[in-house]
């Protein structure tokens, strides 16, 4: 692809491709500076996890990526677009190469779970009926639901299938990057866990990006490549999570050797 | 990328289909109708997928959906140029792929709609038992709020005469007056034929005190504060407030509706008053411009003829009117489920509800006084 950037990797020599190149962004809402002078590149066919303390703009980062927030400064490309300033109709056309699953599923209430997985393919493409019925479904039991939950209403749903219901609908057009906001949040550690294994798996079979914002230790451990540490306003590292407890930060220190990251290593290791 | 391509070529060995192109969700489009065309018979069937350049979850299925239909013509699939990736990802794909298509609409027979007609009548009886156990609920914390002055919220209650009362001061101010002013136009062009110019008084204070004053009143309370409360109650229904009420031991009847019930019954009689009032200027204006009737012959002629009872009705119907609006806001809202579009439907349902039930009682009250000769 024309226009993304190719880098070579000092320890492994392999090439590899920025999806999302984000460079010096700052993000201020009134007086209160979110992010000053960002960034972050994530590779094409990893899943970065992006963690950080309360409030230090992990969503607002996601947010600002997928043009719900504009930025107070930076630049943002993602597939080689400038998705900031970029002409509108660049924009739109890769508007269909992402999928974005929000923290509460944000489904659209009047319509039923198929109606919201075809939703974008009635919009973007010009398939049969039948046929976007015929991938909805797929898209459905790709994500682990059981058929019967097509023709329900997501008021009807629990909070774990309206979270797997919302993946179906970001994957509808079977999108390069996948935004993930807290996807494992209020799910129980067996639901956590397969939703985990679920977007592995399909990030291996689809060959997905995936960009998750999480603060579950497991899933930073079962299936994050890299992951970057929000902190300080920016990036503050970034790498495999086994670097991360060698960094010398106190909130990294605390949240990497804490009881609770031993405890998801030790179960990240048996898997 | 070129255009995704599906090509049959028969030769000894059987069929051989082959596939080309960019497979991927956004360009099925162009391919979907060949694909499905293609009949595939028993005998050997090869897929050659040399040619494809790009294959997603969508050109998997095409794939996926074709291999399914020809294995169940008996057909033996073979796969020809098919790499380690788009192997893993049919793969994926005919496993997920639902045994049993989704159903697609159902179709509407007669017992259907029969069964509908029934659920619905069903539905509409349960729906008043419901409302009229609500509204028995309201009676009770209200009768307790009377003996447990203490226990009523007095913070609530003020602020939601201030919204429900206060600021629907010039709404219902401008709507009297309005009235008041058709009211005598009107009435003076028929009354002028009959040389009876001076009956508009009467006209304008009989009909403005004993019915519109109040009844449009409360139309207008019932479409700006039922709604509100419908809305506000219901949205907080959707966050599971209502819930966490409860579990804190807070009774919701207690806390959100009877302030709000409370407000209506102190602020609807003196909405209709104020009504009354703009009425009566406006249509003692119009008369004096239109017909010459002057101020003080109005005044005279109100209070010599139109009695205290005519005022005295229209009175007397507001709090019934103002515990109908609130109790049928209030229930609307609890009945609220789940989503943002339940909020609307109910909102929309009190409104109509509402200013129905008000109109009705109007008719009863009417046939109860005309009885009682009043």
């Amino acid at each position: 692809m024309d226009g993304t950037v190719l880098e070579q990797t000092s320890d492994t020599g392999v090439q590899r491709e920025a999806v999302i190149r984000v460079r010096n962004l700052t993000n201020r809402f009134g007086p209160q500076v979110v992010h000053d002078d960002l960034n972050l590149d994530v590779w094409r066919g990893e899943v970065l996890g992006i963690v950080g303390g309360s409030g230090t703009g992990k969503s607002v980062l996601l947010r600002t990526i997928v043009g719900l927030n504009k930025p107070a400064a930076g630049s943002i490309e993602v597939l080689g677009v400038d998705v900031l300033n970029g002409p509108e109709q660049e924009r739109r056309r890769i508007e269909k190469h992402w999928g974005v699953a929000f923290q509460d599923g944000a489904l659209f209430s009047s319509l039923t779970v198929l109606q919201n997985v075809i939703a974008p393919l009635r919009e973007h493409t010009g398939i049969s009926e039948n046929l976007m019925r015929a991938l909805g479904s797929l898209k459905i039991s790709l994500v682990g639901l059981p058929q019967l939950s097509c023709g329900k209403f997501p008021s009807e749903l629990s909070g774990g299938m309206r979270k797997r219901a919302a993946l179906a609908r970001a994957l509808a057009l079977d999108p390069e990057i996948v935004f993930l906001d807290e996807p494992t949040a209020g799910l129980d550690p067996i639901g956590a866990a397969a939703y985990d294994e679920l977007i592995g798996e399909l990030q291996h079979a689809l060959g997905l990006t995936v960009f998750m914002v999480t603060h579950d230790l497991d899933s930073l451990y079962a299936i994050c490549d890299r992951i970057a540490v929000l902190a300080e306003k920016r990036v503050l590292v970034e790498g495999p999570i086994e670097e991360m407890t060698k960094v010398d930060h106190p909130w990294v220190q605390e949240y990497f050797t804490g009881p609770r990251a031993r405890a998801a290593q030790e179960k990240g290791q048996d898997r | 990328m070129t255009r995704p391509n599906i090509h049959s070529d028969h030769d000894a060995n059987g069929v051989c289909l082959r596939i080309s192109g960019a497979l991927l969700t956004q360009s099925l489009e162009a391919v979907e109708q060949a694909f499905t065309q293609v009949k595939p018979q028993g005998g050997n069937v090869t897929l050659d997928l040399s040619g494809v350049e790009a294959l997603d979850t969508g050109g998997a299925w095409l794939i996926a959906d074709l291999a399914q239909r020809a294995r169940a013509a008996g057909a033996q699939i073979s796969y020809e140029g098919l790499s380690p990736a788009y192997s893993a990802l049919l793969k994926t794909v005919a496993q997920s792929i639902p045994d049993e298509p989704v159903a697609v609409s159902e179709r509407r027979s007669f017992a259907d709609w029969v069964a509908r007609v029934g659920a619905r009548t069903v539905g509409a009886w349960n729906d008043t038992l419901s409302m009229l156990g609500f509204l028995g609920l309201t009676l009770h914390r209200l009768a307790r709020t009377i003996v447990m002055p203490w226990r009523l919220r007095k913070a609530a209650l003020v602020s939601q005469m201030e919204e429900v009362g206060f600021k629907a001061i010039p709404i219902v101010a401008l709507m009297g007056f309005l009235i008041g002013v058709v009211l005598a136009f009107q009435g003076a062009t028929q009354l002028k034929q009959f040389g009876a110019e001076i009956f508009v008084v009467e006209l304008i204070s009989i009909s403005v005190l004993r019915e519109l004053g109040i009844l449009l009143t409360a139309i207008i309370v019932a479409g700006r504060s039922g709604s509100a409360f419908t809305a506000s109650i219901g949205s907080m229904k959707v966050q599971e407030e209502i819930d966490a009420m409860r579990t804190l031991g807070l009774d919701p009847i207690e806390v959100l509706v009877i302030p709000r019930v409370v407000a209506l019954l102190i602020m609807l009689p003196i909405l209709g008053f104020i009504a009354d009032i703009a009425a009566l200027i406006g249509g003692g204006l119009m008369s004096w411009i239109d017909l010459g009737v002057s101020p003080g012959m109005f005044a005279t002629r109100l209070k010599e003829n139109t009695g205290i009872w005519q005022f005295a009705i229209g009175m007397i119907k507001a709090p019934f009117f103002a515990l109908v609006i609130g109790v049928i806001a209030c229930w609307q809202a609890m009945q609220v489920k789940g989503s943002a579009q339940s909020v609307g439907q109910r909102t929309t349902a009190s409104v109509v509800q509402s200013i129905f039930m008000v109109i009705a009682l109007d008719a009863l009250f009417s046939i109860f006084f005309s009885v009682l000769e009043i």
